[in-house]
């Protein structure tokens, strides 16, 4: 889901810019809020944004022949609530913008909204709706952050549909293209990080319960 | 082993399957990057991008900067792991809720 350095047209990189620095500006108040209120999760953040510098340095291979990698802002965002990836993916996008070549800073605030935001968000979303259907935590984790992981690679695909739209299709066109390069792709992928996101959640309740419950994340009844 | 064991290894098994299958099944391919097959569709239209990377380590460089990220994550992830295992022995007994 890393735009290239450059491949957006200076208008497109500042609007995406412009739709994300607010996002990541409340999403660094919220992790000196959570911080300074909750000093006893501060492990926890740390374990939110250890996954996600994991899983986003992970390419693995598809069965389309192509190979991609995971996002890991879903567990974050249901610890944690969405506004804290919001700083801690674009965190790890600039790290790989500027020492990997991966991404890039005119790139950065697309790329941010994919990931450290549309991702979260729907992760949260999703998360929330299925405990509220009455699923159980690891269902609800799972489908939270292989959506979280899908929905990333869909806006990108989206967003670079209306940067570069086709000259005969125009921009559904382009959208089919770019769909087909990741989100077909990335399937397998979402699916990858939502059983790993269930591994690490199923961990954290077996060592560290209390804060845990303190985020509002509890196990269902009919779970062991 | 426990169910809880169980139910995680399998969890560990399945996304090993999730990325050993297309190897297998796919090995004639190169499984170029997504990004970079994105980007070879939009060098085939007129485009041409504005703006270079202002550092770009060579494929051997980054291969490693790419294993210290995920050693980076994966170190802080087992220090989180193991500061909360520790924490919940030495806590007493009372604090422990069922199994």
């Amino acid at each position: 889901m890393h735009i290239a350095e450059g491949y957006l047209p200076p208008l497109h990189a500042l609007a995406w810019t412009a739709v994300a620095a607010p996002f990541v500006v409340h999403g660094a108040r919220a992790v000196v809020r959570q911080v300074r209120e909750e000093p006893e999760t501060r492990l926890l953040l740390g374990a939110a944004g250890a996954f996600t510098f994991v899983l986003s340095a992970l390419k693995l291979p598809s069965v389309t022949g192509s190979s991609s990698h995971p996002t890991g802002t879903g567990l974050g965002a249901i610890l944690f609530r969405p506004p804290v990836m919001a700083l801690l993916g674009t965190i790890v996008l600039t790290f790989q913008a500027l020492l990997l070549a991966h991404g890039g800073i005119t790139t950065l605030g697309a790329n941010a909204v994919s990931m450290a935001v549309v991702g979260p968000w729907v992760a949260y979303g999703v998360y929330a709706l299925v405990r509220r259907l009455g699923g159980g935590l690891s269902a609800a984790v799972f489908l939270a952050a292989a959506l979280a992981d899908l929905s990333t690679y869909c806006t990108t695909a989206v967003q670079l549909a209306l940067a570069h739209p086709d000259p005969a299709s125009g921009v559904p066109g382009a959208l089919a293209e770019f769909i087909a390069i990741f989100a077909v792709t990335q399937v397998p992928l979402a699916v990858s990080e939502g059983l790993l996101t269930v591994l690490v959640v199923r961990l954290l309740t077996r060592v560290s319960p209390a804060e845990l419950a303190r985020l509002g994340i509890r196990p269902a009844r009919q779970e062991a | 082993m426990s169910r809880f064991s169980l139910v995680n290894w399998l969890l560990v098994v399945g996304v090993v399957l999730l990325a050993a299958v297309p190897l297998v099944i796919g090995s004639d391919t190169e499984f170029a990057g997504a990004d970079g097959v994105a980007v070879e569709r939009i060098d085939e239209s007129d485009y041409r991008p504005w703006f270079a990377p202002l550092f770009a380590p060579s494929p051997e460089t980054a291969s490693g900067l790419f294993a210290m990220q995920a050693a980076i994550g994966g170190g802080v992830l087992g220090y989180v792991f193991g500061v909360a295992r520790t924490r919940r022995r030495n806590a007493p007994p009372p604090a422990d809720p069922p199994a």
